[in-house]
């Protein structure tokens, strides 16, 4: 029977799991949003996982992000920063043949990773594979990925239509760091009859600008700057980032599941 | 354990909202302390102080004031005991290491001033700190902004006295320090009635260093590779020696250091060997303030020196005891205190150069640098610190925090990835 190693990133948002082969193959993906308690999504995904075949109790399984003290049948449990460390370098590191464009350019072992959450933000610096520094934004939403799901609902759009707006607008900004604060600017904006895309374009301006002031403050110019998490899905995000910080920002179809497979491959140690 | 209710009443505390506070603590005690193996024995001692915290020590100030001695409530390392002491005055810390007292304060004080300052006027001003009410004088220092301020208040309520703290070290600083003792001593010899003599500053200043000495030992033993007492032991003896009287202080801390060196002989240890070993620094950790050691000895690594007010900045370097006039004996006792590397100082360098040489000192495999929040100066200092540690290839965590849980599994996901990040 083969074994496998299963990685579970039980975020504020969602819950990613992945399967990975003993040859470190990416075999299964399954995304599920958290809802509200994390230790019935873990058992949900247990489920899942023998629906799937995939023989539990043969595997290993390493659960990640803030509700992993809550996957009661992991092995073990490991900080979401290890993980997206892992996990990115898996994506975007040396050890996979072509990561983009302007591959020749990047140093693949020297990486910064920028991973926008639900709840938090966190700019992770890897040498070689190792976590060797990182950074998480304040106890507050400001700069994450609730900022944004919280505007676009008030401009009752979803997040690609967001994205797709504020690539069309310009010149208006949001002073307002504070979540509350600054949607009532946004409902102010509306009510001042700004267009949508110029709302759109401070909204997604605003995080951007705030994300990439924490990440500068660990970014050299010889590193490979990389987006997980589930914004990593937009290229707006990434071109406006790499804009802001004047290097190419890479994105992959994965990067959203980055931290489950970071907690799959601890698995193997 | 005596009931203490006829001498809070005395004293005239808020005894209904005195008794919350007295019935979370043993609680914290516990889950705190006593889960931890293999403790040292000479650590009952403090376990006996802290389960009373509020009635043992308090109990013997109220009796040594019925002898007529004077009680000075004091809030910083930089006012120097050793006058007190020489005048037959007591010492004593003042409360404010509590999430508890925070709302009392915030009832006079802006809500971004940091919660050491606002939980001590809280304490004060919501008469439920026995040191607060026991206090015949309350002698504070101008090391912070937010602090100067909260005295002005506190000072419409207790009589009050501050010490003009320099801003910066250079000679004619630290000559005015010393003006700044002498004049100090004048108001402790007229409050206590006691005249200040070669001999008897002397004499305190003795006392007070042989306190250090005995708490550098301590400090000393967690050098070792093998670490013969936890960071949460250890803090808690400085955080009780604030309270205590110097001569049991030295004598118990002493009693300590001879187990803690036997220990270290025979290879005894509170943590599996590689265990990761952490140096804390920054801003005070006022008793029953637990959070930060708790969280990282709990999340697989030790603590194993503060570089902080409650830890080394309280009894590094001695006092010089060859004074042969009141004079010399302010120099001298300027000289010391003046050692002493708060971010109240413009440059400040001096902590950075000692938190390197106790990485060195103590085996550290990380520093964590942590300050209370709205703390501007210790929040301001960690840009230089933590750029001074990785040009030195010392991994550094910096973190921001308050009294409150609410931030407790952020912290643990910070500190964990750190540790992880140290083991990998």
């Amino acid at each position: 029977m083969s074994k496998f190693y299963i990685g579970i990133d039980i975020g504020s948002t969602s819950a990613k799991t992945i399967v990975l082969d003993e040859n470190k193959n990416i075999i299964e993906r399954i995304l599920l949003p958290t809802g509200w308690s994390s230790k019935e999504t873990s058992e949900i995904i247990l489920k899942k996982l023998n629906e799937l075949n995939f023989n539990v109790g043969n595997s290993t399984i390493v659960a990640t992000g803030y509700g992993r003290v809550s996957v009661s049948f992991a092995n073990k449990a490991v900080t979401e920063i290890t993980c997206h460390g892992k996990g990115a370098n898996y994506l975007f590191g040396s050890n996979t043949p072509s990561v983009g464009v302007n591959d020749d350019k990047a140093i693949d072992n020297n990486l910064l990773i920028i991973d926008i959450g639900g709840q938090d933000t966190k700019i992770i610096q890897v040498e070689n594979g190792s976590v060797v520094d990182f950074l998480m934004n304040d106890k507050c939403s400001a700069g994450t990925g609730r900022f944004l799901e919280v505007m676009s609902n008030a401009l009752n759009l979803k997040m690609d239509e967001l994205c797709d707006m504020a690539s069309k607008g310009s010149d208006t900004h949001i002073s307002s760091l504070c979540t509350v604060f600054a949607e009532s600017e946004v409902i102010s904006l509306i009510g001042r009859g700004e267009k949508r895309e110029n709302i759109a374009f401070a909204i997604v301006d605003s995080i951007i600008k705030k994300v990439c002031q924490q990440a500068q403050r660990l970014y050299k110019p010889n590193m490979k700057v990389c987006l997980t998490g589930g914004l990593s899905e937009f290229k707006y995000i990434s071109d406006s980032l790499g804009k802001e910080l004047k290097t190419e920002v890479y994105a992959k179809k994965d990067g959203r599941y980055a931290g489950a497979i970071g907690a799959a491959l601890m698995g193997f140690i | 354990m005596a009931d203490r209710h006829e001498m809070w009443k005395s004293l005239g505390m808020n005894i209904e909202q005195h008794d919350v506070l007295c019935s979370v603590l043993p609680g914290a005690v516990g889950d705190v302390f006593m889960s931890q193996k293999n403790r040292p024995k000479g650590m009952e001692f403090w376990d006996m102080v802290v389960a009373d915290v509020h009635g043992i020590r308090p109990a013997e100030l109220i009796e040594e004031q019925k002898k007529g001695r004077k009680v000075f409530g004091t809030f910083c390392v930089y006012v120097p005991d050793e006058v007190i002491i020489a005048c037959n005055g007591i010492v004593t810390g003042l409360c404010g290491g509590s999430q508890f007292w925070v709302p009392d304060g915030e009832a006079v004080l802006p809500k971004n001033t940091c919660p050491l300052i606002k939980a001590s006027v809280g304490a004060r001003l919501g008469k439920t700190c026995p040191f607060f009410r026991i206090a015949d004088m309350y002698v504070g220092e101008t090391t912070c902004d937010g602090k100067k301020k909260a005295y002005e208040i506190l000072g419409e309520d207790v009589p009050m006295y501050v010490m003009d703290v320099p801003q910066m070290k250079r000679p004619e600083d630290i000559e005015r320090w010393a003006h700044e003792i002498a004049l100090f001593a004048k108001k402790v010899e007229e409050f206590t009635g006691v005249k200040l003599t070669v001999e008897n500053l002397k004499k305190a200043i003795h006392i007070i260093n042989e306190k250090r000495k005995a708490m550098q030992r301590v400090y000393d033993t967690r050098k070792n590779k093998t670490l013969p007492i936890s960071g949460r032991d250890s803090l808690l003896m400085t955080q009780i020696s604030f309270f205590d009287d110097p001569e049991r202080c030295a004598t118990m801390c002493n009693k300590l250091a001879d187990e803690l060196e036997e220990r270290v002989k025979n290879n005894v240890s509170v943590v599996d060997a590689g265990t990761k070993r952490i140096l804390v620094t920054g801003t005070p950790l006022a008793i029953p303030n637990w959070k930060l050691h708790n969280i990282i000895e709990t999340t697989g690594a030790a603590v194993v020196c503060e570089e902080m007010c409650t830890g080394t900045r309280y009894f590094e370097n001695l006092v010089d005891e060859n004074i042969n006039s009141l004079e010399e004996g302010f120099k001298a006792l300027a000289n010391r205190y003046m050692k002493t590397n708060c971010a109240c100082f413009t440059p400040n360098t001096g902590r950075i150069d000692d938190i390197k040489r106790m990485v060195k000192e103590y085996n550290v495999d990380g520093v964590i640098d942590c300050n209370l929040k709205f703390c501007c100066l210790y929040d301001t200092e960690k840009f230089s610190v933590g750029r001074a540690l990785k040009e030195a290839n010392i991994p550094v965590l910096q973190l921001e925090t308050d009294y409150t849980d609410t931030d407790a599994e952020q912290l643990r996901t910070r500190i964990g990835a750190f540790v992880e990040m140290l083991n990998k």
